[in-house]
Parts: structure tokens; sequence; C-alpha cells
């Protein structure tokens, strides 16, 4: 103890106390009284330390029960070999849905498909896809797909269904009952050899193939005139004048990527090139090529063939072709006959009506033209369509016969879209043995006894021949998701031809090559490549132009009277093999502008003497109750609807959208075609039905938003309809200091004059960007997300007006008004003169929205991911495999915009940076970009010499949108020009 | 100092002090009047609708409203701009009367900073509702961060709002505070009520009334009036470069700030004669609020009536002499002609040529008539901000995306609910505060009261 000092006496006896105290016992901080010895020495009894375990154990239990939901993130136990979290795998693969074909790169993302890229190794789609092929990725994740086979309307399993499948075919076979397979088109060379091994083992198993919009008259015109049962590939970028009736070939006929390609790549004006195409256009609706024509005539279904004798004989008084009597019309024929006989075999006449009487007068005029071999090939003709309605007809007669026992369906639907579909559905009642092989339970696959729930094509091993000699390969993407087994398989199986059709196809393959291919390769190699490439080419020698036979022509007498209906493929849906695909569902028609439904569109002349408005609704022949378009290019006595809607049983997203006009088909002359049937439409009063259109205003007002010449202007003045540039440019002079860029500056530009409208960049987009599908109703509030639109605008006459496309996306201004209008900053401009935004910072106030002049800034004003009100493919667990991992998904509240894919730009400078180079111009495309089958849209760095971007703001049609508010967009657009004489 | 003759008598009735404090104290004494029970419950309703409103817009999303790609600002700011018009007139009026020292102004001071009070709380509701992430809200505050770079935007006329606003509320908030000190002291001088006397012997902080207290009393005043006169004018400048900061033609336009301004005192003047003859109507208040008073307002009115037209006109002329395409399409094809007509001759005939009417002597003294006159000028100013907002935005530069715009039940439900939120601010004024402003009705009672008629009288 330390020694203690004194001074007086009291403190002395002050100092003892304390040491004193400081010695005894200290007193317990709490009273103690009453406490037992044990709890006063502070240790626990047994029966404490069991009410401590009792509450320790209950509060562990409560606090544990209460537990945040589980988001699992798995890695890899045993990472795959090519597979590199974060990094895509590209496939190269094929689209075909039994209509359309595309060659496609499948962009794979921790093993699931996200994307479809073009694959620019294709001679036919160069790249190119269409809107179809965007969304097909979306319908692998639809939560519509069969998990599993299905036996009598409950879900089964193989074993079941193949042994029960297998006896029946069996049985009929040993008792030669007749059995038919009815499939789509199939343009597979293997699927083809493997369905004759099929029907070589089960000799009474018939083949039909069957198109629900039939092309068949071209083919067997083509019979008549060359012997041929072909449809000739059509070349349109070797043909100077077009003159197209009613083939819409930029939108849906035949190869509408393949043809697309050429169609522009005969427009394209750069670098002082000032030869282009000239398009004649004589349709019965406004079509999307229609609405790209230089010259566009509206007429009735029942004028064409009248129309088309009347220039077939222009032609032949100039050839020395022997002419027919044909029924006069009011038409103006002159200028394409004039045309088209100064571009003899470079010229094309196509008809997209499915009538023999029809094909044979286009033929003839093709003939006369000498354009058989030049912009017609017959060597390589395409596959594609070839079902033939007259077989169907007769199928269609024998089931309901009771004449066939068994009825296999593969990826057709007549129970939908046949146009006397009770007549099939009541013959299909009568076949026993009913097999569907199906990825949805479909209208037809749900009166089957059997559904053999087949793949989806990112699941399939295939290949194709879309036309002769070019072939195309089918690998699978994915593992199959579901139960499921290829079509294909089942007849490899059933026929005993090995286990699976993976291993059949290589066989085909080995064994055609050894006959076919030149080169003198390892198999194996060869099979590499092919896979890697996913095309090929495969010379096959000419069998010689075959000989013309003429045939009798003659044409109809054209109705004066009341209305014919033309029924058309929409752009987005088609004919309804895509009708449960909420992003095809939401894209706007490039022509009306529409979403979500069908409808009627009647001209503007019909709609005033009727006193018809836009959304009034009409009943159609007494019984289909439709709301009403009046829209501008529709020909005087006919009436437009678009096919693929009504469905039943296509999903929670497409189920009873619009109304089901197959029956309205034109069975008269024999063929299925799609116009020409009379209606009536009747109004019925005060019922109006809102549409939901993304457009509103159709008109420019005369702002020179989107600026036209034609070529003969574009000669004289390359800048002619682009003066203002020149004079806006020398206005625009600012006080303040211009942005400054290291290197790069991001820049795109829309040619106007390739782009056609046809909507690929927006699906493009929406896939990329995982922009949600709002629905019907928030698209009528006009709140619909896509970041890329595209505006259409009319000028001229009503009755047949000049159409005009224009892409819209954020034009990434370098004095962007949306960015200092942002009180958080959260929208602010990069280096790279991106106008970049930080979801995560914004707190939607919308000042952006409104300070756009190009609105484009988009709004999320709901939730729409795990959203029961929006219930798409954001609110399904499978439905959203299909995001984009690289891009946010943004939430409620937040405003969204194009970034000119700030995921790729950045991906492809660390690839850059990895490989320790500078960029390559084109290495980095945009999602519309990369894919527009037109062309139209280039993507690059501004400030690289020699870029494509860079090069092309170099023309004189170059201009900025709204360049006079000095906004400095990097987004740049060329005037369009067409080719007319005034 | 001042002879204030020429306003003739402000105080009529023959009154003593003690009448004075009587006669404004009474409808803080007496038994609650059922009226204002009914008021109140029917005030409470429609701020509870607003309430569910609110919760419903947050808990769901901005989607409930009308809004879409193209118009993204609808009644929400449309409502706030008028709020913030209305909340305008208060501070106006008592500073700039009080700087120009203008006596008469007292009586009505007090009511019209109140009604400042709760239509700039009105106003504030509505840019924080409006937000699409209300709860992410604090990022427009300038607050120390670990985002780098990403801090608040300077240049945003938004971040201005919310700094001129506050300001703004805060000042008038404290003006306003400050003048009732000397009144609470009253109350808790006459009250019986122990609760009372506690509570208003609170918030009178203790107010002796002696001479030094009146003296800093006086200084605080008018200090605090010179410190808030540049808040008026800049708040609701601020707020006009929300609109003239951008490049939405009708909004991109120099005139805004002024033009703005002006239109707030308008309707700020509009809506204190709207309160002012329902109080001096139902509070007996004439001997106070004169018709004397009411007829100053309205040549006031009239005079700023004339500015708003000729802003209107001004505006008008701008965009022809611009030359730009735009501006003129706005102006002349959808607002004097065009879809939003109505909208565009209501504002005008309501601002620029009922109140004209204010020039017949008639008119003013027809206390009928003053009062359904600025009822239309509410209205007329309600229909400026629509047409300014709505307009501009529904038809701007490129037609593809023109849409049109109608409120949803939502919007409105918010609308009525600030409008009971205000009623129901109002109410409980009038029942807890000295609606006239006590110790300045004293203050000028001797100059000019009747009991001592002025020189120019005798």
């Amino acid at each position: 103890m330390e020694k203690q000092y004194w001074q007086s006496l009291e403190e002395y006896k002050k100092l003892k106390d304390q040491s004193l105290r400081e010695n005894e016992e200290p007193l317990p901080e709490f009273s103690i009284e009453g406490l037992e010895e044990s709890e006063i020495k502070g240790k626990s009894s047994r029966r404490d330390f069991l009410k401590m375990l009792g509450f320790s154990v209950g509060t562990v239990a409560l606090v544990s029960s209460c537990q945040m939901p589980v988001r699992k993130a798995i890695p890899f136990l045993n990472q795959p070999e090519d597979l590199i979290p974060g990094v895509p795998n590209f496939y190269a693969s094929t689209f075909f849905d039994g209509i359309d074909y595309c060659s496609i790169l499948v962009k794979t993302r921790e093993g699931r498909p996200i994307k479809i890229e073009g694959n620019d190794m294709s001679s036919l789609t160069k790249g190119g896809t269409s809107v179809r092929v965007q969304a097909s990725v979306l319908n692998l994740y639809d939560d519509a797909r069969l998990r599993n086979p299905r036996k009598v309307e409950v879900d089964s399993d193989w074993e079941t269904v193949d042994r029960d499948i297998l006896m029946k075919l069996e049985e009929f076979s040993k008792k030669n009952e007749k059995v038919v397979l009815l499939t789509s088109t199939i343009i597979s060379p293997a699927t083809r050899k493997l369905i004759t091994d099929f029907t070589g083992k089960y000799p009474n198993v018939e083949w039909v193939q069957y198109d629900a919009v039939s092309y068949s008259s071209i083919r067997h015109a083509h019979k008549q005139n060359f012997g041929k049962n072909v449809i000739p590939f059509y070349r349109f970028d070797k043909a100077d004048v077009i003159v197209s009736f009613n083939a819409d070939f930029l939108g849906n006929w035949l190869l509408p990527v393949t043809f697309t390609k050429q169609f522009v790549s005969n427009r394209h004006l750069m670098k002082g090139k000032t030869k282009m195409s000239r398009l004649f256009q004589y349709e019965s609706r406004l079509s999307l090529t229609g609405s790209n024509a230089d010259y566009r005539y509206g007429i009735r279904p029942s004028e064409e063939s009248a129309i088309l004798l009347n220039l077939y004989n222009e032609i032949a008084k100039a050839t020395g072709n022997p002419t027919y009597y044909a029924p006069p019309v009011s038409i103006e024929i002159k200028q394409a006959a004039k045309d088209l006989l100064a571009a003899k075999g470079k010229s094309l006449v196509v008809s997209g009506t499915n009538n023999e009487r029809i094909q044979l007068i286009v033929n003839a005029i093709n003939e006369a033209l000498g354009n058989y071999g030049k912009t017609l090939d017959l060597d390589h003709p395409i596959n594609l369509k070839q079902g033939d309605e007259n077989k169907m007809t007769a199928l269609v007669d024998e089931m309901k016969a009771g004449k066939i026992n068994g009825l296999m369906i593969y990826n057709v639907n007549p129970a939908y879209d046949y146009p006397d579909r009770e007549a099939f559905i009541a013959g299909l009642n009568k076949v026993p043995l009913k097999v569907s092989f199906a990825e949805t339970l479909d209208e037809t696959a749900g009166l089957c006894n059997y559904v053999c729930t087949t793949h989806n094509y990112l699941e399939s091993w295939d290949d194709a021949e879309p036309i002769t000699g070019t072939y195309s390969f089918m690998q699978p993407a994915i593992r199959p998701i579901f139960n499921t087994r290829q079509f294909q398989d089942n007849l490899v199986k059933w026929a005993g031809l090995g286990t699976d059709y993976a291993k059949y196809l290589e066989k085909f393959w080995e064994q055609k090559i050894a006959n076919e291919y030149p080169e003198t390769v390892k198999f194996s190699e060869f099979w590499t490549k092919l896979k890697q490439d996913g095309v090929l080419q495969l010379d096959q020698k000419s069998s010689g132009q075959p000989e013309f036979i003429s045939q009798e022509l003659s044409a109809e007498d054209p109705l004066k009277e009341g209305l014919e209906v033309v029924l058309y493929e929409k752009i987005s849906i088609g004919a309804g093999k895509h009708t449960n695909n909420p992003w095809l569902l939401e894209l706007p028609d490039p022509i009306t502008t529409a979403t979500w439904d069908n409808y009627v569109c009647v001209p503007v002349s019909y709609a005033r003497e009727h006193n018809l408005n836009k959304e009034d609704v009409v009943i159609v022949n007494g019984n289909i109750e439709l709301p009403v378009i009046v829209q501008p290019g529709q020909p005087d006595g006919t009436v437009s609807i678009a096919l693929g809607f009504g469905r039943t049983a296509a999903g929670k997203a497409g189920n009873n959208v619009g109304k089901n006009v197959f029956p309205l088909m034109n069975t008269s002359n024999g063929r299925c075609n799609v116009s020409g049937t009379p209606v009536t439409i009747e109004k019925i009063e005060g019922k109006t039905y809102e549409l939901a259109l993304t457009q509103m205003h159709h008109t420019m007002e005369g702002r020179p938003i989107f600026r036209e010449t034609t070529l003969k202007d574009y000669i004289k003045n390359p800048a002619s309809g682009n003066e203002r540039h020149k004079i806006d440019e020398e206005k625009n002079v600012t006080l303040y200091s211009m942005v400054d860029f290291d290197g790069i500056q991001w820049g795109l530009t829309i040619d106007l004059n390739s782009c056609t409208g046809c909507a690929n960049c927006v699906i493009a987009c929406q896939s990329e960007n995982n922009i949600p599908v709002i629905g019907k109703d928030q698209v009528r509030r006009r709140r619909i997300m896509h970041w890329m639109r595209i505006d259409r605008y009319y000028s001229d006459e009503p009755e047949n007006p000049d159409v005009y496309h224009m892409p819209i996306m954020c034009q990434q201004c370098d004095n962007a008004p949306c960015e200092n209008v942002c009180p958080v900053a959260a929208t602010n401009h990069s280096n790279e003169g991106l106008n970049q935004m930080a979801y995560n910072r914004c707190i939607g106030t919308r000042y952006c929205m409104n300070n756009c002049p190009y609105r484009v800034r988009r709004f999320n004003w709901y939730e729409y991911v795990n959203n029961n009100s929006y219930d798409y493919n954001m609110n399904s667990e499978l439905g959203k495999m299909v995001l984009n991992p690289d891009v946010i998904v943004r939430q409620r509240g937040v405003v969204e915009k194009c970034t000119y894919c700030v995921q790729r730009l950045q991906a492809g400078k660390l690839q850059a940076k990895a490989e320790n180079r500078e960029l390559i111009d084109g290495e980095i495309q945009t999602a519309c970009s990369q894919s527009c089958p037109a062309d139209a849209i280039r993507f690059g760095n501004l400030l690289q010499k020699g870029s494509v971007v860079s090069e092309v703001n170099k023309e004189e049609r170059m201009y900025h949108l709204l360049e006079e508010l000095h906004t400095l967009p990097s987004t740049s657009y060329l005037t369009k020009v067409r080719n007319r004489e005034a | 100092m001042y002879n204030t003759n020429v306003r003739g008598i402000l105080i009529q009735g023959n009154k003593t002090y003690s009448d004075v404090t009587r006669d404004i104290l009474k409808p803080l004494d007496d038994k609650v009047p059922l009226w204002w029970w009914i008021t109140v419950f029917l005030a409470t309703g429609a701020l509870l609708w607003g309430v569910w409103g609110v919760y419903y817009t947050i808990a769901t999303g901005i989607g409930v409203w009308g809004l879409n790609n193209n118009v993204a600002w609808g009644w929400a700011i449309i409502n706030f701009v008028w709020w913030i018009g209305i909340g305008h007139a208060g501070t106006a009026f008592s500073i700039f009367l009080l700087i120009l020292r203008q006596k008469w102004r007292s009586t009505i001071n007090r009511a019209a900073e109140a009604m400042t009070i709760f239509a700039v709380m009105a106003a504030g509701l509505f840019p924080l509702i409006h937000m699409g992430r209300i709860w992410d809200g604090f990022f427009i505050f300038p607050y120390w961060n670990t985002r780098g770079p990403l801090w608040d935007n300077f240049n945003s006329p938004l971040f201005w709002d919310v700094t001129a606003i506050s300001t703004y509320f805060m000042a008038s908030f404290v003006f306003w505070y400050v003048g009732m000190i000397p009144d609470f002291a009253t109350i808790r001088d006459r009250t019986t009520s122990k609760i009372k006397k506690k509570v208003y012997g609170f918030f009178s902080f203790g107010w002796l009334g002696n001479a030094r207290g009146w003296l800093r009393f006086e200084t605080t005043a008018l200090l605090l009036g010179g410190m808030a006169a540049p808040l008026v004018v800049s708040v609701h400048s601020i707020v006009s470069m929300d609109f003239s900061v951008s490049v939405v033609p009708g909004w991109h336009t120099t005139i805004f700030p002024p033009y703005f301004v002006i239109g707030a005192i308008f309707s700020g003047f509009g809506m204190v004669l709207t309160l002012m003859i329902i109080m001096r109507k139902i509070y007996k208040f004439q001997d106070y609020v004169t018709d004397n008073h009411l007829d100053a307002i309205t040549r006031i009115l009239t005079f700023i009536s004339l500015i708003m037209g000729t802003a209107y006109l001004t505006e008008l002329f701008t965009a022809w002499y611009s030359g730009s395409e735009y501006e003129l399409f706005t102006f002349m094809k959808n607002r004097v002609t065009g879809d939003y007509t109505f909208a565009y001759w209501t504002m005008l005939t309501c601002n620029a040529i009922i109140p004209q009417l204010f020039w017949f002597k008639k008119v003013r003294k027809n206390i009928t008539l003053v009062f359904i006159i600025s009822l239309f000028i509410n209205v007329g100013m309600w229909f400026e901000r629509y047409v300014i907002v709505v307009t501009s935005l529904s038809k701007d530069f490129l037609p593809a995306t023109w849409a049109t715009y109608s409120p949803t039940i939502t919007e409105i439900s918010i609308y009525v609910g600030t409008l009971g939120l205000f009623i129901l601010g109002v109410m409980l004024f009038f029942r807890f505060v000295p609606t006239i402003a006590i110790a300045e009705v004293k203050g000028i009672l001797k100059e000019t009261s009747t009991t001592k008629p002025s020189e120019d009288e005798k």
C-alpha cells in the first residue's frame, strides 16, 4: 500500500477511516433481502439453467422463423469447360418455325439462351433477323409450354406414350389402315429423309404438309410453265424495276429478311452512288412493302388479274408475244410497263396472291421480259411453303368419312387456322388415334389423345435447306428444360432407326457429304465447322433453263360493288404461331401503330360515307365483332383484317386477344387465298372499343423531321430535301465550351432510305435491354416502354399517302436537355458522348422526360417485375430466364432509356483491352444495328478515322433530328430518296 | 410620420381597446359553433381522402395517375404551382405593405400569413408525392456521402426549387409566428382556463409587454420582413424556372419569372379576398375588415389583372416574333385554338377580363360580386397552370409522340386532400389563434378610429 502522509490529526483520522472502509466487505449493489444463499453468491441453480435454456431456445426459434426469402446463387461445383460465368457463348443455329427461315446466332449466358443475333455468314439472311426471330427466344421460356408428354388430358411419361402409340401403329400397319402424318412445311433434308424412312417402315402412313397461309399456286403455275413444282428464288437485288402485286416481300412474303437484304442492297445511295431500284406496288391494303414503294396503287383483289393481264398485254405488244382479252381497268399501268420494258432481264414481277390464273400471268410477264435465269432462279428454288391445300381438303374429307385411323400432327394447328375449322374438328373426332407433337397445348393438341411434347427449336438438332443448295444447321443452345422430346426423336424411335435424331442427323450428313461435298475433308472436321458456321453453301450444277410452256391467260371481271376482304399476317405475330409471345403482341404495327388486337382497316372514303370512326365496333359478315381503324391507303372497296388473333389455347398472353378471321379465307378458286372474300360490315351504333395505339397524330405538321427527296433531285443536288441542315449548322453556335472526348465518341446513323420500318430493332432492343411488357391497358395510356420506337407519318392524300418510317431512340445529345435538369445528376454525360443513366440514383421527378424533345425517356409507372398485374414474362420464374444479366431490371419510379447498349460497349472495350489492341470499327454493335435486315442502322466511333459512321456522316443527306434546338445529337439520319419521276 | 388619411377610417364602430380585444378573441372564447364542426368534419374527410390518394400512389406507383410518356407532369405540378401562388399572397401582403408602412394591412395580414403557411404546406406535399421513388427523396439534399462525383446537380431548377420553397416556408412561418407573440400573451393574460394559460403562455415566450419588448418586437418584424421580401420574389421566380429553363415550347421563355410572381400575387390576393369576405361575415368583423379594405384589394387586383393580360399578349407576340414553328404551334394551334381552347380562354377570361369589372365602383362595393369574382380569379389561375403544364407537354416537337392527358380519381383525391388540409388549417387557425393582429390593430386604433377624427375631417 502506498505510504500516506498527513498534516493534521483530523486528516489522519479521516485517512484512517477511509482505509478501514476499504477493507470492509463492499455493500452489494442491490438489496439482498429475501434471497437464497445460492442466489446471493451468484450461482445459478439447475432450475435456472433450464429456464435459461428454454428462453434462449424459444428466442432462437422465434427469431430464426422470421426468415428473409432465400435467393439462391449457386456456383458451379464442376465448371463446364467452355463456360465462364459472365462471358456469353454463341451458338450458330437456325430459326425455322414451319413458316419463316433465318440463320441465327444464339447468345447464351450461364447456359441459357438470352438473345438471338443474325448470322452474317449466311448467304441468305446475311446477319439480318426479323421481329419473330428476335422474339423467338422468349418462346423458349413460355409458361404455356408443356412439361411432360400427355395421354388423354393428363401428364404421362414417355414409356407409356411410346408403348401405346407403337402398339397402335403396329396394329394399323398390320391391318393396313390409313395413318396420316400432318406437318408444317419441312425444309430439313434429314427430316424429310427420316419421314421417308418412317413411311417405309409403316407403309400405311401418308405424309401431308399443310400451310395455314398457302402459296401453292406459285408452285402449280411453275409446274404448268416449266414442269417444275417450285417457287423460284427471287433476286430483288438484281432487279432494277420491281413490280409487286400484293406481295409483302419486305414484311411477310416467303423470305422477308433475305428479300429485305436484297432489296436495300440495290438502293444504298452512299459515296456518290446514284443508282437505285424502283418499286411499283399494286396492293389491296397498305403493307410494309407498299409503304416503301416508289409508286403505290390501291387495287381491289378482284381487279388484280385484270390489271396484270393489261400489264402483260402492254409488254407483250412490245415484245411480240400473243395478247389476250383483258377487262379494262382504271388503274395506271403505263409507267410500270414502260419501266419494265426498259429493264428487260433486270426486272421482276411478283404476286402474293394464291391464284393460279394470276401466277400464270406473272410468269408470262417475267418470261416475256427475259427475267427467268436472271432475277428468278429456278435452279435454287425456295423450299418453303410446300403445303398443298387440295391434299388437306382431301384429308379432312377422309377424316369425316372415318377413313383415317391415326393422325399425327406436327407443328400445325388446323383446329385454329383451317378455314373450315369445324369440319376439321368434326373429322378429328372420328379419328381413333390422335397424336400431337406440340410445344404447348394449342387448339389442335388439346383435341388429341396423345401429346408428344416437343422441344423448343433452341433445344433441338436439325438442319434446313431454305433454298436448294443452301444449308443451314440447327443445334441446341440449352439442355431441354422440360421432359420433352424432339419430334424427329419420336420418329427415329418408333421406326426403330436408333436412339435419337442427333445421331441420325450426323449419319445422314456423313452420307450426304460423301456424295456432294467436293473437298476431301475429314467428316468430323467438316461436322465441327458446320456446327460453328451454321450455314453451308453447296454449289450445284445448273440443270439449264427449262423450256417455257406458255399457257392460255385470262382475267376475271373485277367486282364493282361491295367490299372484299384482305387478310394479312401481322408483322408481329404472323399467322398465329407466335400469338402467345408478349413482346410480339405489344409490338406496334409498323403501319397502324396498334398493339395487342386485330381490327378492321377500312378505307377513308368508306368510313366517311358510312360515318365510321376509329374504334367504332363493326360486325363482319354478321358474326365477327371487331373495332375499326380508318386506314389511309386502304383501297376503296376493300377492308383488311389481321390473321393470327382470336386464339383460345395459346397461353396466358395470347388467349382471347382479337378475333379469328381464318374463316374469311377465300377458297372459291380451289386455292386457299387470303384475299377476295366478299364481306359486309355493319356498324354497331354506340359501341366503341379502345385500341392500344402508340401514335395518335400522323402528320409532321410541316416540320423538318423526316426529310426526303426524289432520285432526280438527289442526282442534281445530293443535299436536296436537306437544305435546312446547312442553315441550322451555321446557326449552331454556343458561348459554352464543348464536351471533350478522349478517343471515343459513339455515334449511330440511320439511313431512312434503307429503313423499311420492319421493327426488328424494336424487339432486338427489348430482348437486349430487359424491357418490360406492360399490357393493353397501359399501352392505351401511352406508356409503352420500348426504348426504341418507329414513328410513322403520312403525307399527301389520305386515299394513297406516302408513308414514312422513322426509328427513334435516345439521340445521345452532347448538349442534352435532360441532363441539366435532373436534380440528382442521375443522368449525366460520359466522356464517350453517352447520355448515361444511373438508375439507382434516379428519384423519378420525370423532369428529364419533359425536357427531352425526342420523347425517348420511359418511366416505370409501376413495378413491372414480379407483379401479378403485369403477368408477362417478368412475372414468371421461367420467363425471367430470358433477362440479360448485363442489364439491370429497373425498379418502379425510375426513368430509363436507350444507352447505345452500354453493356455491349463495355464488353467490347474490355475485350480489346484484354487483347491489348485498338477497337476495330464495327466490332461493337448495338442490338438494333446488329440484326437490322436493311443495314439501315450503323454504329461506331465518330472520332475514328474511316469508321463507317464517320464516313456516313459526311454524306450530304446527313442531318440530326431537331438540330435547330442545338441539342447536338450523336445520332444522325440520312434523307430518304424516292425513285420517282416527279 | 405618415398620414394615412387617404384611406379614411380603418377601424369603425367607436372601438375602445378592450372592445378590440373582446371582439377579436370572441371566436376563441365562445362555444364552438356548429358550422365549425361541420367544416372541420368535411375538411378532415377531404384530407383523409387525400391521404388515401397519397398512400395509394406511393404504394402502387405513379402509374395510378393519368400521366404518360409524353405528359410526365400533370395535376400534381399544376396544383403545386397553384398552391405556391396562393401561398404568395400572405407574405407579399404583409411584407410589402409593412415595408411601405401601409397601416391598413394590420387587420388582414395575420389571416393572409396563415393562409400562406397552409398553402405552402399544401404545395410542398406535391413535389414529394410526385417523385417516383419518394423513399430515395433525400438524394436531393446536398449531404456528405460516399458516391464520389454523383452529388446534387446545382444546374437543376428542381434543386433550386427545394431550396427556395423550404427557405420561403421557414421565413414565412417565423414572420407569422413572431407577429403572434403579443397576441398569445394577451390570451394568456385573459384566459381563465389553466390549460390555455399554460399553452399560450408557452407560445408567447414569456412576453411582458414592456417598452423594451415592443422595441425588439418591432425591429424583429421589420428585419424579418426585409429578409422575407426578396424571398417572395425569388420563390416564384424559381418555380417559374422549372419551366423556363427547359426546351419545351411554351415553357422556354424569359418572361416567366416576372409573369409567375405577378400571377402568384394575383392568385394570392384573390384567395385573400375570398377568405376575408367569409371571415368578416361569419365573425362579424366588418368593423375591422371594412369595405374600404376590400376596395383597396380590388383596386390592386384590377391593376395586376392588367399586367396579367399584358403578359398573355406578350407571350403570344413573342411566340410569333421568335419565328419558331414549335412556339407558334403551341400558342396559336394548341392554346388559342386547338384541343385546349377551353382551358386557355377560361384562363384569359377569368384572369384578364373579369377582374376588369372592378373598374366600376358599383361592382367594388357589391361584396357578393366581389366574392364571386375572387372565385373566378382562383379558378382562372388554376387554369393558367393547367394551360402551361399540359398544353406544352402534350404536343411538343415530334407529332408522333403527341398524347393527351386527363387526371385520374387519385390525382383528384390528392388535390381535394390538399384543399382539406388548407381548410382544416384555416379552421384551426380561426379557433385557436386571434385572426386579426390585436396588438397591431390597437396600434392604429388611436390614429384612425372614429373617436378621434383626423384633421381633414374637422
